[in-house]
Order: structure tokens, then sequence, then C-alpha cells
């Protein structure tokens, strides 16, 4: 409670550097949020997409019947594989006129099917990962009668690699902000011990211990860090619906990821007070 | 006790503030620290007090020694040695018996303790009518016994008064060195800064220990261990 009113009177004080470090620890967090935002979003894509890999493979036209249902039958008992559907030519014929209508009549006056029969394979959810896509794609073309496994690696990859490159984006805007923040609350917090000072050698002369004196500047530099957070989810919630109006269809965050970032604003701010404090009550004591 | 071996502090002038001074304080001995002003009386005490750090020598007060102490012992040995500035050092906006309570409320004592002993320490120095008083309504005497209470409230093995009677009339200066008289007797020691040559005239039986320029020049109770 003490902490709390003191923690107060000494946003009071200096309200244009508070505002100043809410405005730093915002920031920081925003753009921590937009890559969230971001991740969160390829996440969800990216999970739409794995739910439809799967491999397929060609099958050529001299393969038996028999061939084909021992085969379809190996490949269901790998460890990665959920099913494998056999697709014969004519219902191969048949998918790709309904699918691509403007077409259908090409193929109803076609005297030979040109599409191979193939096998569906998707792979259990726990394998839709680009790694084991490669080495079920590398077995399946192993049979001889298999002229081609095809699978959508580089775009899968490439959504990896964005995602990746989106994090770094972030990392380095965030960190940057990040220090930014913490050294204007490292000010905030040390003109409130200077305006303090007198009150604060009077503690310490009878007997306070650094951490009764320190609980203030934390509950402080918590606050501010708070606010910072929420200012933050603000902006990405903004930035969110603005896209969301104008471009694409977004999800919004879950719910511990806001969660997470509030704690982390009001953690940083918290250390920053401390560091700042710290630092400020050796230089008051003994020497 | 209070110890301190070949003390020297020096604050980078030319000369140091205080020079190889060696006394002994006794438990429940009373003592003057005389001297001119800029004698380094002030300095002694903040020694005493870990305020200052010996530049060579050192300072032992009960089981902590200057050259040993960790900064998180500091809260502890303050506990234990009372200090009341030449200045009173109250806080402006809380009353007398807030004062006196924020000395309890630092170290963590319960709220439901504090507000006994604080009315006990009050009337202890006989400030207990005073006791919703701020500093400002308060003459130097009665501001002078808020601090004492203030430096009493943990009950320090010693206390120490930088310049108690400096500011204040004889009448007033008589009464807060009667106090000082009636804590001793309780059993606390104390070592009371001053340069009143009248006051220490007064109390020829009281022990003295005299510096000059930072240096120890005197001691009635003659040892300089
Ligand atoms: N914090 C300090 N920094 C520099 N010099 C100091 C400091 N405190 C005291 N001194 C010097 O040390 C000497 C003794 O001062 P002090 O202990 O205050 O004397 P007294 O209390 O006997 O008047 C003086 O010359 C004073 O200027
Ligand atoms: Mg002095």
């Amino acid at each position: 409670m003490r902490a709390l009113r003191e923690a107060m009177s000494g946003i009071r004080r200096a309200p244009v550097l508070t505002l100043l470090s809410v405005m730093a620890i915002g920031l920081s967090v925003f753009s921590i949020g937009l890559f969230a935002l971001t991740a969160h979003n390829i996440d969800v894509a990216l999970s739409d997409v794995e739910g439809r890999v799967e491999v397929v493979a060609y099958l050529r036209d001299d393969a038996s019947e028999e061939q084909i249902a021992i085969a379809r039958h190996e490949i269901e008992s790998f460890p990665e594989v959920e099913s494998a559907r056999y697709v014969s030519k004519v219902e191969a014929l048949y998918e790709a006129s309904r699918e691509l209508t403007e077409f259908s009549d090409v193929y109803s006056d076609l005297e030979v099917n040109p599409l191979p029969a193939s096998l569906e394979i998707r792979l259990e959810p726990d394998h839709r990962t680009p790694d084991d896509v490669e080495a079920v794609a590398d077995r399946v073309s192993a049979y001889q009668f298999v002229e081609e496994a095809r699978y959508g690696r580089e775009w899968v990859d490439r959504i990896y690699s964005l995602r990746r490159v989106a994090g770094g984006a972030a990392a380095i805007l965030g960190i940057s902000f990040a220090t930014g923040a913490a050294l204007l609350i490292g000010i905030a917090v040390r003109m409130s011990v200077l305006a303090r000072s007198r009150e604060i050698a009077i503690m310490q002369t009878v007997g306070a211990t650094d951490g009764y004196i320190r609980r203030p500047f934390l509950v402080e530099g918590l606050v501010t860090g708070l606010a910072g957070g929420l200012l933050a989810l603000g902006l990405t919630w903004g930035s969110y619906e603005a896209v969301q109006r104008t471009l694409v269809s977004l999800a919004w965050l879950p719910v511990p990821w806001t969660a997470a970032g509030l704690a982390f604003a009001g953690i940083l701010g918290m250390l920053a007070a401390g560091r700042a404090v710290r630092r400020e009550l050796r230089r008051l004591d003994v020497h | 006790m209070v110890q301190l071996r070949s003390v020297t502090k020096s604050f980078g002038g030319s000369s140091a503030a205080v020079q190889d001074i060696s006394f002994h304080l006794r438990k429940g001995e009373f003592a003057f620290l005389t001297g001119d002003s800029g004698a380094g009386k002030t300095t002694v005490l903040k020694l005493i007090h870990m305020l200052h750090r010996p530049t060579s020598g050192e300072v032992r007060v009960s089981r902590y020694s200057s050259s040993r102490i960790r900064r998180r012992d500091l809260p502890g040995l303050r506990r234990r040695v009372g200090y009341i500035f030449q200045d009173f050092r109250l806080l402006e906006n809380l009353t007398a018996e807030e004062n006196v309570a924020f000395a309890l409320e630092v170290t963590g004592m319960p709220r439901a303790k504090i507000g006994p002993r604080v009315q006990k320490l009050l009337s202890q120095v006989g400030l207990a009518a005073r006791a919703q008083a701020f500093p400002r309504e308060l003459s130097g005497g009665e501001q002078q016994r808020v601090a004492v209470a203030r430096a009493l409230a943990n009950e320090p093995l010693v206390l120490l008064a930088d310049e108690p009677t400096g500011n204040l009339d004889e009448r007033a200066s008589a009464g807060v060195f009667g106090l000082f008289q009636k804590i001793n007797a309780s059993g606390t020691s104390v070592l009371m800064a001053t340069h009143d040559a009248e006051l220490i005239r007064r109390h020829r039986d009281v022990r003295v220990i005299e510096l000059e320029q930072g240096r120890l020049v005197f001691d009635s109770a003659g040892e300089t261990e």
C-alpha cells in the first residue's frame, strides 16, 4: 500500500518522463506484438497448408493392379503415413474435369486418357514437416512403377523462412526499443530517487533494508511497464483492425500471448527501475 | 562495545578529517565528544554509524566491524546504533508519531505493535501530548525529542547525538541532557558530540573525549588503546 502510494507520487513528480518511458516500452512491445501477430497468422496458415500436405506418387501406366494394392499397403504402414488413396486414371480425369470446368470439353473429346493414376499419401499430423515429407517422397520414389513423387516442399520452406525473417526483424526492433525504454525508465526512477533522497537517507539511518527502500520504485517501474504494455496492446489491436478491414482477414493473438506481452512489459519496467535504484542507493550510502 | 582503532578518515583534502583516533566506549557508558567546529566530531559519529568507511583503521560496534561489514548488514547495525542528527532530519509531511512509527515500519514490525510502542516512546521523551503535531508546529527542543524517540525506537545499544543542544536555549538544553541521562541510566551507551564548554563544565563526572583538527588530544578515561 505504502509502496503503491509512493510509486504514484513518483509518477506525478515526473509526468513527462514517465510518459516517455511508457511510450518507449509501448513501442518496444508493439514491435514484438506485430511480429507475434505475423507469426501467429503464418502459423494458422501453415497448419492449414500442413493439413493438406501430401505426397502424390504418379504411377506408370504399366503398373498392375496387384502391384499397386501391395504398395498401397506397404506405404500405409510407414509410421509417417496416415493414409494412401488410389486414384485411377479414370478418376483422375473425372476430378480434373470437375475442378477445371473450362477444360471439360477437351477432356471428353480425348481418345486416350493422358492423366496418370496416382497414390495420394496423407501424412500423420505430427509428421507434416518438410523433412518427413521429403523422406516419404524419397521412399515412395524407390518403387519402380512410380514415375515421380511430388510434394509442396518449396512452398512450405518459403513460409518457414518468411517467418524467420519476420522474427529477426522484430527481435532487432524490439531489443532496440526495449533498451531505449530501459534507459528512460532508469532516468525517471533516478529522478524519483533524487527527489526523495532526503527521505531515503533517513530510512537508511533508521535501518531500513534496501529491499524496503526499493519497493516503491519497483512498483513505479511495474506500473510504467504495464502502462506501456497496454499501449502496445492497443497499437497491435489497431494494426490488426486496420489490416483486417483493408487487406486480409487475420486471426487475433491467443490470450496467453497477450498476457505474456503485458507481463514482459511489466517485468521490463521493474527490472529497469530496480537497476537504477540499486545504483542510486549505493551512491547515497557509505562512502 | 564501540571501539575505534587508529581510525583515519580522509575526504581527499590536504589533511584528514579524522586522524589516527582510538577510543573505546563501553556498554552503558556516557561520554562527551568535544572540540571546535571542524574538529571531526560529526565524522567520528558517522564512522560509528558506518555512514563513512574509515580510510584506515577499524571501527567496531558490537559484533560489526567496519573492515568486514557487508552492505546487507548495514540495516542491522543501524538499528543497534541510534543517531540523532544536528538538524534532526524529521520528515516534514509526517506528524511526530508518524516520524517515530516510520523507524519501526522500515524494520517490518507489524502495524498492531507499532502504535503502542510509539506512544510509549513519545511519553518517554515527554511528548505524548504533541503526538499529532507536525515538525513545523513544534519548538526546536520538541523536534529534538521526536528525533530522540525515533533514534530509540529500535532499542539501540548506543545512542549517538550530534550537537543535540546546539540550537536550544539553556532550559531546553538542560532538559534534553537530562533525557539522555535517563536513557543512559536504562543501559544504553550515549556518545554526545558538543562544543558546549559550559555543559561539560557542569557535568564533571562525565567522560570527555576531545578532538582538535581531527586528532584525539584528550580523553578523561585516560585510554587511547
Ligand atoms: N563529506 C565530507 N566531504 C569532505 N569533507 C568533509 C566531509 N565531512 C566533513 N568534512 C571535513 O572534515 C572536517 C571535520 O568535519 P566535521 O566532522 O563535520 O567536524 P565537526 O563536526 O567537529 O564540526 C572538516 O574540515 C570538514 O570540512
Ligand atoms: Mg559537526
